[in-house]
């Protein structure tokens, strides 16, 4: 019977990566190459922002991926605590890293597009601040899994820390949104198609989130798959000191 | 569980429990603020209420680790978990015996420092309940921070990264509630902001501490 749980075997999980891997990698270099070139070189500039607005195609997938990314870190964590997969735990450890580069891209790609636009390369404007709230999340995260030697102990800990944060970042960005009022556009994208940038901007922005979201995932399988290997080999290692 | 927070209000107000680290801390910020942003009295006021809840945050941060490290060390935790008494319970009653032992005295001296920094008349009552509101939220969060970092060597540094985070909603919500009294505003939404997060960690956090503190044990 098949079920999704049967990746929760490593070696089956590695298997079963290491097929999709090269396809994942390849669509997402496809997906990023056509979405930057497209959104750089092939859309009009806009009639206020000048080409400053191209930094959308950066700024607004990596934006997207770093509060994903904390999301799939929260489901990994769950599945760790209720049915203690190890290969979970793995892959929360193993996206942490990514969701804060995927921060800190985001901040600096608003930073460098604030400078001109706003006159400021920083503002203490609500969407920001949670930001580098979320950014901290990340690293007190990825400081408790490498403070911790015993390998359970210390997946326990980030999922309850995971969980714990997921709560209090979320309070943060309204607590935040009451503290002071915004500068930040609102959304970029939504469903309901009334405010969403226009379309020639809209087509090139979806390939390259699409590219983003392909890279995470090609990203979080490798650096899973490096964090099980790296496990069985200080296991091997350990039962060779042994004998 | 009664015994345990005598013991621990003991302990804490010893010499060396910390109990005088907090307060004398919240006193140096406060002191040496005017040396830092000048003496002029419009200005100490407009940044009086910010001041003093940064203040009490910091000094509540310094001795956070304090509550399970020396419990922790002698094994008197260990006793603990297989006491009858509830793990949550126990780490309620850490929580609550930190936070008379450094919370309520910082809440105390809060006004005289006010005093020095020339917080307006009207600030003080707002100031004086935003931190009795806000303080027991930051001692339940600071207690599931040391519940993390029990078993490191050197969980200090880590303890504050872990908690300021968490730390955040609190401060602003706390600070609003005095700013806003302070300069005669309405702060009801704050401050019942404030009681729900005070409320709500108190609820729910000593679960995960709990959790966290038992794997910890294992």
């Amino acid at each position: 019977m098949a079920s999704i749980w049967q990746y929760a075997n490593p070696k089956k999980f590695i298997d079963t990566t290491d097929r999709f891997l090269p396809w994942l990698s390849a669509l997402a270099l496809i997906c990023l190459v056509v979405g930057l070139v497209w959104g750089f070189f092939f859309t009009p500039e806009d009639y206020r922002q000048g080409s400053t607005v191209k930094i959308i195609y950066l700024h607004v997938p990596s934006a997207l991926m770093a509060i994903n990314a904390w999301l799939m870190m929260l489901v990994a964590s769950l599945i760790w605590i209720v049915r203690r997969h190890h290969v979970s735990a793995l892959a929360a450890r193993a996206a942490a890293p990514i969701g804060a580069m995927m921060t800190v891209i985001a901040l600096v790609t608003g930073a460098i597009w604030g400078q001109p636009m706003w006159g400021t390369w920083w503002a203490w404007d609500p969407r920001l601040t949670s930001f580098l709230i979320l950014f901290l999340f990340y690293l007190g995260y990825m400081a408790l899994w490498a403070a911790i030697e015993n390998d359970d102990t210390a997946a326990d800990l980030t999922s309850v820390l995971c969980l714990v944060g997921s709560v209090f970042a979320l309070l943060s960005r309204y607590a935040v949104n009451f503290w002071n009022q915004g500068l930040h556009q609102g959304a970029s994208l939504s469903l309901d198609k009334e405010e969403n940038v226009a379309d020639v901007f809209y087509h090139p922005l979806l390939v390259s989130i699409a590219g983003f979201v392909l890279l995470f995932i090609a990203l979080v399988f490798l650096r899973t798959q490096t964090e099980i290997r790296a496990r069985r080999m200080r296991a091997l290692l350990a039962r060779e000191r042994l004998q | 569980m009664i015994a345990l927070l005598i013991r621990d209000m003991k302990l804490g107000t010893r010499a060396g429990g910390g109990f005088g680290l907090g307060l004398a801390f919240f006193l140096i910020v406060v002191v040496l603020v005017p040396f830092g942003v000048g003496p002029e009295t419009g200005r100490l006021s407009l940044i009086a209420p910010g001041i003093l809840w940064l203040g009490a945050l910091l000094a509540c941060l310094l001795s956070l680790d304090r509550i399970f490290a020396l419990d922790w060390e002698d094994g008197s935790l260990d006793l603990l978990a297989t006491s009858p008494l509830p793990m949550e319970a126990a780490v309620s009653v850490k929580a609550l015996a930190h936070w008379l032992t450094t919370g309520l005295p910082l809440v105390l001296a809060a006004p005289v420092l006010g005093v020095l920094l020339s917080l307006p008349a009207a600030g003080y009552a707002p100031l004086v309940l935003s931190l009795l509101l806000g303080t027991p939220a930051l001692s339940v969060i600071g207690t599931f921070g040391a519940a993390l970092t029990v078993g490191l060597k050197r969980g200090g540094l880590l303890l504050s990264l872990l908690v300021l985070p968490l730390y955040v909603p609190t401060l602003i919500f706390g600070a609003e509630v005095a700013r806003r009294g302070a300069e005669g505003m309405d702060n009801t939404t704050p401050m019942l902001m404030l009681a729900g997060i005070t409320c709500g960690t108190i609820a729910l956090l000593p679960f995960a501490s709990a959790a966290v503190l038992r794997v910890n044990l294992r």
